[in-house]
């Protein structure tokens, strides 16, 4: 495989590890109409709690497992699910700006929990050597990247499947017009804060989710790969392919992945040494820039949900 | 533990003074504003661009290490922080407002606070600065206990503003009108009430007071890229503690929550100093949402 195709390969596969936790957000910000400020932190607790459960055991820390990594998958939603349901229970029979403060909250936290609590989590140092799925199958990296990025599509499909069904069925309907007219769907007898505290731990869960494929990717995970900044890059993504459509994430996780990487690599061509840690500030006000500019000229992304109705206040 | 009660006071004097341009905020122009944190590090870096271009010394009066340099580029800082919170205003929340669900605009402040942060970042590099590399010497009290002048004047400085502030509120014509928008934007604007007047003045006693409050923690503390977001959850617990919208609730809030961090840092690992904050934000949130103190206007829902 020449270089070139190896760094499609792991382009492609990280893109669509993104285009999983933009779903998730999809689901939150797009179908209900939550702000979920700290993205990053979900996806931490699924990737931390799959690398928990999969890991080998060592003598410093408390988890190592060694589980199978369906195991690790499964235990990452539901860790993410039980962090989203904490923050929604208290948060949203409230004003939803508290879901966001919260939420923000949350994303700060897990990075302290992780840098901190060395028993759990290998503090700065991360966890190492963990196991990638199926790796004794393959008989060189590539191959198994080359599997890795294919089972790394097949998860995302499902999701969408999924989120599909989800989105098309009375539950579905139910979350938009809770979106749009609270005290309507109230009116109808449904009950909203019920509601929304599914959709935003399903959301969470698929956070999680896409936390555990990375870790079965990289083998590998310490704070550095949960910086804030990954929750705006989701949101840029989100907003940027249009929020409420599920095809529109997707196509937001390729180009803002791209946009992201490749001034990530000019900056570094072009920057003199002395400034490239100010070069990688420039990326971060470009990801600002286009979340703001995007909600200024088109709040509805390059594919926006389809309107409901014929005409919108 | 007097010790610890003694910093959180300081401290807390921080976190108020950016709590109550919060709570304003919050409370008058009814949306969480991410970005305001970062009003407090502008503040804290135009203060020190102010000094490093006028060749202006901070200064050292008495005991204290903020001299008329220091005064001289918080003033010119404070004028430049409403110009900034006044710009982002013009160029984004303006545009929205009214337009979009709030929620959008909780969601573009925070699009504005990345700009605003790593803009300040490119300009001034990553690296911590000082306003002035001066020894301090602490004022002994009592047996053991030590207070830097810096932290008794700022302590000062909060009680002395939300005293003003509230008689503000209170008494004056303009701060009655802010109350009544905060409390029926629709009957305000009936009665003769200019919104975008209201709008001003909120914005520069946010603006201002954001100012103050991170020259403050830039001289307590080191003048960095994130020092604004480091705060911002303290800023929020003290606003929603305080209720939306009450000034001297949210003075109150700033101090229990720093004294209740400051406390808590005997136990626990400095490391989780921020998980402080949100865990005391989450309790009140769970147990009294509306504040411990009642909020003066109808809260931002």
């Amino acid at each position: 495989m020449t270089g070139l195709l190896a760094y499609f390969v792991f382009f492609a596969t990280i893109a669509t590890i993104y285009a999983i936790i933009v779903m998730g957000l999809n689901i939150q910000w797009g179908f209900t109409g939550l702000f979920n400020a700290g993205v990053v932190g979900f996806y931490a607790i699924g990737a931390y709690a799959c690398a928990i459960l999969t890991g080998p055991a060592r003598d410093t820390l408390i988890g190592g497992f060694g589980m199978p990594f369906l195991v690790g998958l499964a235990g990452a939603a539901l860790a993410a699910a039980l962090a989203g349901l904490v923050v929604a229970l208290i948060t949203l029979r409230l004003s939803e700006e508290y879901l966001a403060i919260a939420t923000f909250g949350i994303g700060l936290t897990v990075q302290l929990v992780a840098l901190n609590a060395a028993g759990l989590t290998g503090g700065a140092n991360g966890l190492y050597g963990l196991p990638r799925p199926f790796w004794s199958l393959f008989d060189s990296v590539q191959a198994f990247n080359l599997f890795y990025l294919v089972f790394v599509v097949v998860i995302g499909l499902l999701v969408w499947a999924l989120l599909a069904r989800l989105v098309r069925s009375p539950w579905g309907r139910l979350l938009r017009a809770i979106r749009e007219d609270d005290v309507a769907a109230r009116s109808l007898g449904k009950n909203p804060v019920s509601v929304r505290v599914q959709s935003f731990v399903i959301g969470s869960a698929i956070m999680g989710t896409a936390g555990a494929l990375y870790t079965g990717y990289v083998g590998f995970i310490s704070p550095i790969d949960f910086i804030p900044i990954l929750t705006f890059q989701i949101w840029a993504m989100l907003i940027v392919g249009g929020s409420g459509s599920l095809l529109g994430g997707v196509i937001g996780s390729f180009v803002i992945w791209l946009i992201w990487t490749g001034s990530g690599t000019l900056l570094s061509r072009l920057a003199p040494p002395d400034l490239q840690a100010q070069s990688s500030a420039v990326q971060v006000v470009l990801i600002g820039l286009i979340i703001v500019l995007t909600i200024l000229i088109r709040p509805r992304g390059l594919i926006g949900e389809k309107s409901a109705v014929s005409s919108k206040k | 533990m007097i010790q610890a009660i003694a910093d959180g006071l300081s401290t807390g004097a921080i976190i108020a003074l950016g709590a109550m341009g919060v709570t304003l905020v919050m409370g008058i122009l009814r949306f969480t504003n991410f970005a305001h944190a970062e009003y407090l590090t502008w503040g804290a870096y135009m203060a020190l661009a102010v000094l490093s271009v006028t060749g202006l010394d901070a200064g050292q009066t008495g005991p204290f290490r903020f001299g008329l340099g220091l005064v001289l580029a918080t003033v010119i800082a404070v004028v430049l922080t409403v110009a900034l919170a006044l710009a982002i205003d013009y160029l984004v929340f303006r545009r929205l407002r009214g337009r979009v669900n709030h929620i959008t605009l909780v969601f573009a402040s925070f699009g504005v606070a990345l700009i605003v942060r790593y803009s300040i970042h490119l300009i001034f590099g990553g690296a911590a600065h000082y306003y002035s590399n001066d020894l301090q010497i602490a004022w002994l009290i009592g047996d053991g206990l030590r207070v830097m002048p810096d932290q008794a004047l700022v302590f000062a400085l909060a009680l002395l503003v939300s005293v003003v502030l509230f008689l503000f509120l209170k008494y004056s014509a303009l701060g009655l009108a802010m109350r009544g928008v905060a409390e029926n934007p629709a009957l305000a604007a009936i009665n003769g009430v200019h919104f975008r007047k209201i709008l001003f003045w909120t914005w520069a006693i946010g603006g201002g007071l954001a100012a103050v409050s991170g020259v403050f923690y830039g001289m307590t503390v080191q003048i960095r890229p994130d020092m604004g977001f480091q705060l911002l959850l303290p800023i929020f617990a003290a606003a929603i503690l305080g209720g939306i919208g009450n000034v001297v609730g949210a003075l109150f809030g700033g101090f229990i929550v720093a004294l209740i961090e400051a406390i808590a840092l005997l136990w626990i690992p400095a490391g989780y100093k921020i998980a402080v904050p949100f865990v005391v934000l989450l309790l009140v949130l769970w147990l009294c949402p509306r504040g411990l103190f009642k909020g003066s206007s109808g809260g931002s829902k």
